[in-house]
């Protein structure tokens, strides 16, 4: 998309047997009503999305409310060290880190599997039943979800432990534990998202073309062999787009879940980057560190994505861009 | 030449059978938390706390949900988030479709320019304390406004919707009209919109499940409990209880109160997941198509 500038555009549309305005401008004129129409979404996105990276020269300012942003005094890189310098920095960035990481590692594989299983299934009600069930937790609120992991493995009247208490096992207090914390939010979100991350697995499987399972079948490929050799490799495009939609948001890692999960507890193990934004920004009312942290990690963010993209393009043949 | 075709060897057997047994493995641990909870939610007390419940309700009751209705924060959270779903959709649909038509077309001269500018917000954001000063010095703060102008637009869903209209409606079609002498405004109404029924069906539903799933912007934005949404209200008693130490001190004197508490959870929990999770079976296939079309390439 990038390579295709304007001026190549409008060549080839004048080369274009339809093409009967010349120049920008006239084509400009005949089409004015489309250039109405998106002035409010335009307005929207250089409003909300473009005034907003503009405000991150706060994080170089000393805000303050009642000078504004332009006559607060600048500071520098004062709170980039003030956030690097901190004890806290490192725990915040490993758990940021690690939740990505183990997520990854576990949610990534876990709707292939699911998609690879189901397209092995020729009887139709139960692959139904089982990709309708398994899609289902997708359209529950993280409000619910987090509900619904406290309620589950609350110590004294929760699910989990009434199981546990079956088989003859102690209660455990899973949220007041930190070394248990990034499982319990890495597997939950495994329950809620593996069917729908399945879909697009499904769908590109069920464009396979039949001829090659025919062919594989008269070579005495068994089921194995031909998930390995056949369904893998065409499903793999679709794997490396999603890999890099993952690794490219990995410090964005999301607020909502993390912060409703927390506890006084578990707090070593659940704090990140982004709660922690939101805990000086709007609770301390520290407008300025708060948005250098984000800044920070925005930066972070942009620089994986492009270097993924950028390691996807060189050994694959496909990437974002 | 066939025969060999219907018998499957032993090890592709064994191999169907291992499929079977995780898939329904899945089956299971997706669908036992969820009715083990509707199964609590009508349940008494005592059975709930006590453990006795599993797949089937014990002691049946709606005490629960009685003490749901009862509660007029829960009733005005769901007539606020009904409210901001409804209106933040309409808004989010016209803008959607305001942006994703013209720059479908290849006579829009500069759409590859608004397409960048789109496609970069996707990747870098100014972040919380930006937004928000974004909206603070709108005079957004506090208002219903908060809930719907802010995201009134998903860059993504412009792409579902550019590539929809793409692929959908020729390029010719417009042109031809347009020598007809008929206006790009006249064209989208009378040809575009009739056409394009099901991206737009896709959009909203997709658009109004986030409205009403979305607790984030409320947290940053309201700050009068008569406007919070249903989510807002759920956090404050599903979650911020949970973590109250006080619940937990006098055990005796509050046993039953407890009780009753952890009950309205399980209620309150079904209460409010149940319109998205009762209309899901039916527009489940809305979803997948829209999955489908945003993950081609635009």
């Amino acid at each position: 998309m990038a390579n295709v500038t304007p001026g190549t555009a409008s060549r080839r549309l004048t080369t274009s047997r339809f093409a009967f305005a010349d120049g920008a401008g006239k084509k400009m004129k005949k089409h004015w009503q489309l250039y109405l129409l998106v002035f409010l979404p335009i307005a929207y996105i250089i409003i909300f999305k473009y005034v907003p990276m503009g405000g991150v020269l706060i994080a170089f300012k000393e805000y303050n409310v009642v000078k504004g942003i332009w006559e607060s005094p600048w500071v520098g890189f004062k709170y980039f060290e003030q956030f690097l310098n901190s004890p806290y920095f490192w725990n915040y960035i490993r758990n940021t880190i690690v939740v990505s990481l183990y997520g990854l590692l576990v949610g990534f594989p876990a709707p292939i599997l699911l998609a690879l299983f189901l397209n092995e299934i020729k009887n139709g009600f139960f692959k139904k039943t089982v990709q309708m069930v398994t899609y289902a937790p997708y359209f529950i609120s993280t409000v619910i979800m987090v509900s619904i992991i406290i309620v589950a493995l609350s110590p004294n009247v929760g699910m989990l432990n009434n199981i546990l208490r079956l088989f003859g096992f102690e209660g455990i207090d899973f949220m007041g534990r930190p070394e248990l914390f990034k499982s319990i939010y890495v597997w939950s979100d495994v329950w809620q998202f593996t069917g729908y991350g399945a879909i697009i697995y499904i769908a590109a499987l069920s464009g396979v073309n039949p001829d090659l399972y025919e062919a594989a079948k008269v070579d005495g490929a068994t089921r194995f062999q031909k998930i390995w050799n056949i369904d893998l490799p065409s499903i793999f495009p679709v794997m490396v787009i999603l890999l890099i939609l993952n690794v490219g948001s990995m410090m964005s890692l999301g607020f909502e879940k993390m912060y409703l999960m927390q506890n006084p507890l578990n707090l070593e193990s659940s704090e990140i980057i982004s709660t922690y934004v939101y805990k000086v920004g709007l609770l301390n009312a520290n407008f300025s560190f708060s948005t250098a942290i984000g800044l920070f990690n925005s930066i972070i963010n942009l620089v994986l994505i492009v270097t993924v993209n950028a390691i996807a393009r060189k050994l694959s043949e496909s990437s974002l861009w | 030449m066939n025969k060999p075709a219907i018998r499957e060897s032993l090890p592709d057997r064994l191999f169907l059978i291992f499929v079977y047994v995780v898939l329904s493995g899945a089956l299971v641990i997706v669908l036992f938390p969820l009715l083990h909870i509707l199964s609590a939610s009508f349940s008494s007390p005592q059975a709930v706390n006590s453990g006795r419940v599993w797949l089937f309700p014990v002691d049946f009751t709606l005490a629960g949900y009685k003490a749901v209705f009862a509660n007029p924060n829960i009733l005005t959270g769901y007539g606020n988030s009904l409210f901001y779903a409804v209106a933040g959709t309409f808004v989010n649909v016209v803008m959607t479709v305001l942006i994703a038509y013209p720059l479908s077309r290849r006579t829009f001269y500069g759409r590859h320019i608004i397409m960048m500018l789109l496609v970069f917000t996707m990747l870098f954001d100014g972040g919380l304390i930006p937004n928000y000063m974004v909206v603070k010095s709108l005079g957004m703060i506090d208002t219903r406004w908060a809930m719907i102008i802010p995201g009134a637009l998903a860059v993504f869903q412009v792409i579902i919707a550019r590539t929809f209209f793409q692929t959908s409606i020729p390029e010719e079609l417009a042109e031809a009209s347009e020598i007809d002498g008929c206006s790009d405004v006249r064209f989208i109404t009378s040809v575009v919109l009739p056409l394009s029924k099901p991206i737009i069906a896709v959009m909203t539903l997709m658009y109004a499940v986030g409205h009403w799933n979305s607790y984030f912007g409320a947290l940053i934005y309201l700050k009068s409990p008569d406007m919070f949404p249903l989510q807002i209200v759920l956090r404050n008693i599903l979650i911020l209880n949970t973590v109250d130490p006080t619940m937990m001190a006098n055990v005796d004197d509050m046993l039953q109160l407890q009780g009753m508490s952890e009950l309205l959870k399980y209620s309150l929990i079904v209460v409010a997941s149940a319109p998205v999770l009762m209309i899901y079976p039916f527009v489940q296939k809305h979803f997948v198509k829209g999955v489908l079309i945003g993950s081609l390439k635009g």
